[in-house]
């Protein structure tokens, strides 16, 4: 019989001390600390975005969003956003279904390597590429030969952007593809279906909600780098600079009211992106649960 | 397919794909991250052994280096003590609004480093919410190697308290009580009977923070100040190189940073592999 059922048998419970858990004090003590904490170092900071960037004005506010360069700092965001996110998705499915789904020699290296990028710093991230495609780099006089632009252009922002996203996906997706094990496709295809129906029609069913819960943090991540793309962008205004980059050269130059007015549009973005990471977290616990590793 | 199941490299499987799946993974990971990191490798070593020597103990180097480390491990040991405070909190107490709190954490995760950055320089500068109080006590934040602490503290924060939390909560009530009846005092169950078992997970999380912080580059330089010998961190002095087009210096830099990170990672590592032999026997 548990403790709940046998309790409204016995009365109220004797004010006997709960030796599971620390006194009053210390427990408040802990709570204001924590909260304190927290307030100070996160919520502060965020609210002080918000301010900065309506310090001016609300006109000001929408002069600094709407003004050409601006403007381009937020296409070229979505769209360098919309590149490599896709990207990711199509590697993440590949190799978590390589890993999940079969035994070989080499995996748990492979594993390893999935995660390497989230452990080089943002600034090595673009340097990598410019060591490659530069006009100093291995390939830059071929590419030059060619009149192929990667660096201070598109291709080497989205580049960038892939190696600092690069592992998002495929480890939401890898744990839980293990725990679901072979079972479902197995049934599937001695039912007849094809590889492919069964990947679209049972996997992919089965993973949905981590697969988004991965897009989701894969998408913060990508529209809010800065040290990656800092290195391979040449920071040419109204042309290669991404929305991050757009601050950076807007508080350079003591212009903090537009600056902030442009940070808070990736502030926004953060707590969209929170919002939904909590939501999938409260509803879908148990269908990705396995990726909660941090 | 045929060919990897002929060499025995895989089990056999009745699932379909495996050569087009494994193909493209490695491949993408070939072309995506290692050939790159290899041309770093590669550009570093080009200058030899002495010529790599010569530009890593290079005085405003080995300040860089230095730098970006010390602040790193300052932050990280920060993050350990009040990850664990948080994820205790978060864990084992009911309070208004812990929900809220919990989501929260994760924010320095979703905010993009360089908002980061400047809403931290904003609050910390000589007039700002928070500066304005202590520069009249003659502490300065912003434009310090302590501001590059503030700002690693504030991106490092999620990593203890998300490996804690977890170990946290699947931990057995039944040893506290247990504890507790042999006549432990509080105390003494949390500090030698939870903090064991935590250790694992909070030097995981410890080493992580670390990791990052040691790269980190978006968050700290609008708050660093950046003067060469004082509050220039090596990511910082690897685009100054880059931009002096002395790109061998560049990649010697980042392969020595490539280093320390994945030494950190290794201790990462093996830590993990020491948790799972201690909770097998």
């Amino acid at each position: 019989m548990t403790d709940a059922a046998i309790a409204p048998l016995l009365g109220p419970a004797p004010k006997a001390t709960n030796v599971t858990t620390e006194s009053f004090g210390v427990r408040v003590g802990l709570i204001v600390l924590a909260i304190g904490f927290l307030f100070l170092f996160l919520l502060l900071p965020l609210a002080s975005v918000f301010v900065e960037a309506f310090r001016s004005g609300l006109g000001a506010y929408f002069d600094a969003l709407t003004e050409p360069d601006a403007i381009a700092a937020i296409k070229l965001t979505l769209l360098v956003a919309a590149i490599a996110v896709p990207a990711n998705i199509v590697f993440g499915l590949t190799a978590s279904w390589a890993i999940a789904k079969f035994e070989f020699k080499g995996k748990s290296i492979l594993n390893t390597l999935i995660d390497l990028p989230f452990s080089v710093s943002p600034v090595i991230s673009g340097l990598i590429y410019v060591l490659l495609f530069g006009a100093m780099g291995y390939l830059g006089p071929y590419l030059q030969s060619e009149n192929i632009q990667i660096i201070f252009a598109l291709p080497g922002i989205v580049l960038a952007t892939i190696f600092v996203t690069f592992p998002f996906v495929a480890r939401e997706l890898v744990p839980l593809m293990q725990e679901q094990g072979t079972v479902d496709e197995e049934a599937a295809l001695s039912l007849g279906a094809s590889g492919w129906q069964t990947f679209f029609r049972v996997t992919l069913p089965n993973i949905r909600w981590a697969l988004l819960y991965g897009v989701v943090l894969c998408n913060a991540r990508a529209m809010g780098d800065f040290g990656a793309v800092s290195v391979v962008s040449g920071h040419i205004r109204g042309k290669t600079n991404t929305m991050p980059l757009h601050v950076e050269i807007l508080y350079n130059e003591y212009n903090f009211a537009a600056a902030f007015a442009v940070a808070s549009l990736l502030a926004l973005l953060a707590l969209v992106t929170l919002a939904i990471k909590v939501g999938l977290e409260w509803r879908y616990s148990d269908q990705i649960a396995a990726a909660r590793r941090h | 397919m045929a060919l990897n199941s002929g060499l025995g490299l895989r089990r056999p499987s009745a699932i379909p794909g495996f050569g087009l799946a494994l193909g493209f993974t490695l491949t993408y990971l070939g072309l995506i991250v290692l050939i790159p990191l290899g041309a770093l490798v590669l550009k570093g070593a080009s200058l030899g052994v002495s010529g790599f020597w010569h530009v890593v103990t290079e005085p405003r180097t080995l300040a860089a280096l230095r730098l970006s480390f010390v602040t790193a491990l300052i932050a990280a040991s920060v993050n350990a003590v009040l990850g664990v405070v948080i994820a205790w909190v978060l864990v084992r107490y009911q309070f208004p609004g812990r929900r809220l709190l919990d989501a929260i954490v994760d924010l320095p995760f979703a905010l993009p480093t360089a908002v980061a950055g400047i809403a931290l320089t904003a609050l910390y500068a000589p007039n700002g919410w928070i500066g304005s109080w202590l520069d009249p006590l003659g502490i300065k934040v912003a434009y310090t190697p302590l501001g590059i602490v503030i700002a690693l503290i504030f991106i490092g924060l999620p990593f203890v308290v998300r490996t804690v939390q977890p170990v946290l909560e699947e931990f057995d009530k039944e040893l506290e009580e247990a504890s507790a009846t042999l006549g432990a005092t509080r105390r003494q169950t949390v500090f030698r009977v939870m903090m064991p078992t935590l250790a694992p997970a909070i030097l995981t999380g410890f080493a992580l923070a670390l990791a990052r912080a040691v790269g980190e580059y978006g968050s700290v330089i609008f708050i660093a100040g950046n003067l060469p010998f004082v509050s220039e961190i090596a990511p910082l002095l690897i685009i100054i190189k880059l931009e002096e087009f002395s790109y061998p210096a560049a990649a010697a830099i980042g392969t020595a940073m490539l280093l320390i990170s994945f030494g950190i990672l290794l201790f990462v590592h093996l830590v993990q592999a020491w948790q799972r032999r201690r909770f097998q026997s």
